[in-house]
């Protein structure tokens, strides 16, 4: 849907932005593809707009409907409950405000998420503290670790935000 | 009430920008960190709220009484009486012991030579580095050189301690168990706790975050003070 959040495109051109923007994730399956779609649409998410036949099969186009994108909006606007290993999802959070918002956006949504795992951080921290067993203390030490790997991805990722603006949009 | 606070400071060098219209505030008895990459105006800040420099513009307020616009002298006492200041490498006196080094404030500040050995080696007591009292920083550790200068940030009792970096040259272990006496101190005597750091896991000892960004404080998408911008 975020990719849909710049004007409707087809499948083929839908699988070909995700492959390219999210080159960290798995190729999309053009079955894939057609199944959201598909689903999205008898959810009143998408709409199809039009077909063209431009030399080959035909192909429909689907944009975004107000409620598609006010969806959009709100699951941009969430943020992820601190777990460690979310790269995939914060950073399509972030390639999709670049897209359907602008970078400002993107900025405070990845600082919203370094609240979230800042206020986690804190609680696990003063957990440790109070830990009665070593064990207690190493568990917490483990999560508070990978939250701090998250953490150092989103400062690093806040410093390149206007590169990823311009490779995005540009 | 705000026991410090900044309102809309801004300070360049040249032409850049360290501190881009900050607001701050800490409360009594609150630890506040201040975190952002190097370049981010920590540092900055932290020299405007002491009084050790002053903003192009705004304003620093201290316990009710306007900062920046104080002549040095003034801003000096205020540092030697009110803040405690513990930095990355502990900066203890090469030439004087550790006992010597955390009487020194107290010693500065008008204090008899006996009352401050006393009160520095009760701190040092306190800190788990009464074994070390006669020894030169040299000598130490550099965990127990942090204890030390911990202990000559609290001697004088202020009411705020900048902490900056304070566990960056320690391995984990040892900034940890500096960073745990730190805290149960400061609650324990109610100082207010500015600590600067770069590291996340530092930043979790504290009650919140101020986050830095090219001279700015960022919020993110729920803060109405966005919102509205």
């Amino acid at each position: 849907m975020g990719l849909l959040s710049r004007g409707p495109q087809h499948g083929y051109e839908l699988k070909r932005a995700h492959d390219d923007r999210l080159p960290a994730g798995k190729p999309l399956a053009y079955g894939q593809v057609y199944a959201t779609l598909a689903r999205l649409e008898r959810d009143g998410l998408v709409v199809s707009v039009g077909a063209d036949k431009a030399g080959g099969p035909e192909r429909t186009s689907y944009g975004l409907t107000d409620v598609g994108r006010r969806s959009l909006h709100e699951w941009l606007e969430s943020v992820e409950p601190p777990a460690p290993f979310l790269g995939g999802v914060m950073f399509a959070k972030v390639v999709v405000a670049l897209l359907a918002a602008d970078r400002d956006t993107a900025e405070r949504y990845l600082m919203s998420q370094r609240e979230a795992h800042m206020a986690r951080m804190r609680q696990l921290t003063q957990h440790k503290q109070q830990a009665t067993s070593a064990a207690e203390a190493a568990s917490a030490d483990y999560t508070i670790a990978h939250l701090d790997a998250d953490l150092r991805w989103m400062q690093q990722t806040m410093a390149r935000v206007d590169a990823l603006n311009e490779e995005i949009t540009g | 009430m705000s026991l410090i606070e900044a309102r809309q400071i801004t300070k360049s060098y040249g032409r850049t920008t360290a501190l881009d219209a900050v607001d701050v505030h800490l409360g009594a008895g609150e630890v506040v960190a201040v975190t952002g990459a190097s370049g981010s105006g920590k540092s900055t800040l932290l020299l405007c709220l002491s009084g050790i420099s002053t903003p192009d513009s705004g304003e620093v307020w201290f316990a009710g009484g306007r900062l920046d616009d104080r002549p040095e002298s003034v801003r000096a006492v205020l540092r030697r009486t009110e803040i405690g200041v513990l930095l990355q490498h502990g900066q203890l006196v090469p030439e004087l012991s550790a006992t010597e080094n955390v009487a020194l404030p107290l010693l500065l500040g008008g204090a008899r030579r006996t009352g401050a050995v006393r009160a520095a080696a009760e701190w040092l007591e306190r800190f788990g580095v009464a074994a070390v009292a006669d020894q030169l920083p040299g000598e130490l550790s550099g965990g127990q050189q942090q204890r030390v200068a911990l202990a000559r940030a609290l001697v004088t009792h202020p009411r705020l301690i900048f902490a900056d970096e304070p566990t960056g040259s320690l391995d984990s272990v040892s900034g940890e168990s500096v960073l745990r006496a730190m805290m149960a101190a400061a609650r324990n005597l109610g100082t207010a706790v500015l600590l600067i750091t770069h590291d996340a896991t530092v930043a979790a000892y504290a009650d919140r975050e101020v986050h830095m960004r090219d001279g700015r404080i960022l919020s993110g998408l729920a803060s109405p003070a966005m919102a509205t911008a």
